[in-house]
């Protein structure tokens, strides 16, 4: 033992790490256990899934862009679908307009219930992991019923959605929201309130909202930050404007506002109010189709437009430029993940390591989202 | 503001900088000149009627004969938004980068470039951000031709489907 070497040092996190939440590679300088920077390495799992919109066509994307984010695949297949209608000026039909709520709602309290319970597992919780999945497969088992998928789900197509509510399923699903409420709170009860676990999350990667919207974080984490803003609420789409329910937002209880938190207690808090949209739109479903007739050969008019949806990782901005042929001319996906990936390297500086983990985990990112 | 208000504002304050202003029954949208898209950026942000703080969505389109780069801007405190198009030429498409006024710019110029090779000047970290470093050709532009190897990794696979079956020979 000669001297002690005090140098710092280039660390690889990734991209084979159980806590990247996908295949992501961290180039992390660290001077001991305090990191100076970690630079994100994306793009393991880039598919050119915009290429292949200009290849299949406008139906035949439908089920490529489950893969954008396969944990929360309807809100995907409802970006493209509402992007596609609004080129061709299709109406869904409202009990279509109700299927894809009830689907797409179900499908965030799926895509938040993996989110908070990979957080914990990823700070050392490794029980309530299992309580969080325990819930989710019965989402999934109900999803199944509904679409025969479990993940990559297909479900909606351009004007409406491809298969109407099975017999049954309506009381199905109520009964499932009448034992998923309960289960929030012994949720919180099990790790949000925990000490060692708040102590872990308060008042690490602390976004100011100036920061937020500069950086175009969106969802959990720009409502975190204290900001009322859901794209649901503010710029309504689908048949959002029939239901009430409250936007979360962080307000610091813990640590400071817009810290790790916040972002995990406005995931828990968005799941009850799913729950209560998800009651409304089973309760006022109405009758009648719910799939718009739409041209097999389907060539919208030339023109462009861009819709945004939230999705559970937040608003999810697809872009679209048609030459009124059948296939797009250029598809484009502005998802929350990127937008998110793009802050981690300003947010590591002067970080510990293990609370890069929990910043990933916060800021809830999907690597597939991030490469497309 | 509606759209088009803004893009009135524009013209007023920028007059022949702003090229054009095109109005369709979907999203309208306004072409600037690339050199003064800094400035363009900068007023949009900063002018208190406008307040374009987030810069949602940018990307690029290859049209064969020019190359564009699409930025919606959006205003969470009016709830409006406003497109901004640049036209550039494909060969050696060249711009100034918007990352000064808005970060998320960084990123999603990043992958305009990786995807669509167009440089953003004054970038502070111009490389690849989806494709490998030593990748060749911009993958979005429509004359791209996919390789037929990478490293000797194929990237064509023959179908057994088809082999077997002996009507397609």
């Amino acid at each position: 033992m000669s001297t002690l070497r005090t140098e710092e040092m280039t660390l690889n996190m990734g991209p084979q790490h159980p806590s990247t939440h996908g295949v992501l590679r961290f180039v992390v300088r660290a001077d001991g256990e305090v990191m100076r920077e970690a630079v994100p390495d994306v793009g393991y799992l880039h598919r050119s899934i915009e290429k292949i919109a200009e290849k299949v066509g406008y139906h035949g994307f439908m089920p490529y862009t489950d893969r954008v984010d396969y944990v929360c695949a309807m809100f995907t297949n409802q970006g493209w679908g509402m992007a596609c209608e609004k080129l061709a000026g299709i109406e869904v039909p409202k009990r279509g307009e109700y299927c894809r709520v009830i689907a797409a709602e179900f499908n965030r309290i799926a895509s938040h219930l993996l989110s908070v319970g990979t957080m914990a597992m990823d700070i050392g919780a490794m029980t309530p992991f299992t309580h969080a999945i325990r819930e989710r497969e019965m989402i999934n088992d109900l999803i199944e019923e509904l679409c025969g998928a479990r993940l990559t789900f297909n479900y909606m197509r351009i004007g409406g959605v491809a298969f109407d509510l099975p017999p049954g399923w309506r009381e199905k699903a109520l009964a499932y929201l009448d034992h998923f409420d309960p289960i929030l709170e012994e949720y919180n009860a099990l790790i949000s309130y925990n000490k060692i676990y708040i102590e872990r999350l308060a008042n690490v990667g602390v976004i100011t909202l100036e920061e937020a919207i500069n950086y175009n974080l969106v969802g959990p984490n720009l409502r975190a930050c204290g900001f009322k803003w859901d794209a649901r609420r503010d710029i309504p789409y689908s048949v959002y404007p029939d239901f009430e329910f409250e936007v979360p937002i962080g307000n610091g209880q813990w640590g400071q506002l817009g810290d790790a938190m916040d972002r995990y207690m406005v995931r828990i808090r968005e799941m009850a109010e799913s729950s209560k949209i998800l009651r409304q739109a089973l309760k006022q479903l109405p009758a009648g189709s719910v799939l718009a007739k739409v041209a097999r050969n389907f060539k919208p008019p030339a023109g462009e437009c861009q819709i945004r949806v939230e999705s559970a990782r937040g608003d999810m901005g697809w872009y679209v430029v048609s030459d009124g042929t059948a296939y797009p001319w250029r598809v484009h996906v502005r998802t929350g993940s990127f937008a998110a990936m793009g802050i981690t390297q300003k947010l590591s500086r002067g970080l510990m390591i293990a609370d890069l983990v929990t910043l990933i985990a916060s800021l809830d990112v999907i690597a597939p989202e991030i490469d497309r | 503001m509606e759209a088009l208000a803004i893009y009135q504002r524009l013209t007023e304050q920028f007059g022949g900088r702003v090229l054009e202003t095109v109005t369709q029954k979907l999203d309208s949208f306004c072409v600037i000149d690339p050199a003064a898209i800094v400035e363009v950026g900068r007023f949009m942000h900063d002018d208190p009627a406008l307040a374009m703080d987030c810069l949602s969505n940018q990307s690029g389109v290859d049209y064969k004969d020019r190359i564009e780069v699409v930025c919606h801007l959006f205003s969470y405190q009016h709830r409006h938004g406003a497109v901004l198009k640049i036209k550039l030429p494909r060969d050696n498409p060249r711009v100034p980068t918007l990352e000064g006024v808005w970060k998320s710019a960084n990123w999603m110029e990043r992958e305009i470039f990786d995807l669509l090779g167009v440089t953003f000047e004054g970038h502070s970290d111009m490389r690849r951000i989806l494709l490998p470093e030593d990748w060749e050709g911009y993958p979005l532009r429509k004359d791209f031709v996919e390789a037929a190897e990478y490293h000797g990794i194929s990237t064509v696979r023959e179908s057994p489907i088809i082999r077997l079956d002996p009507k397609h020979k």
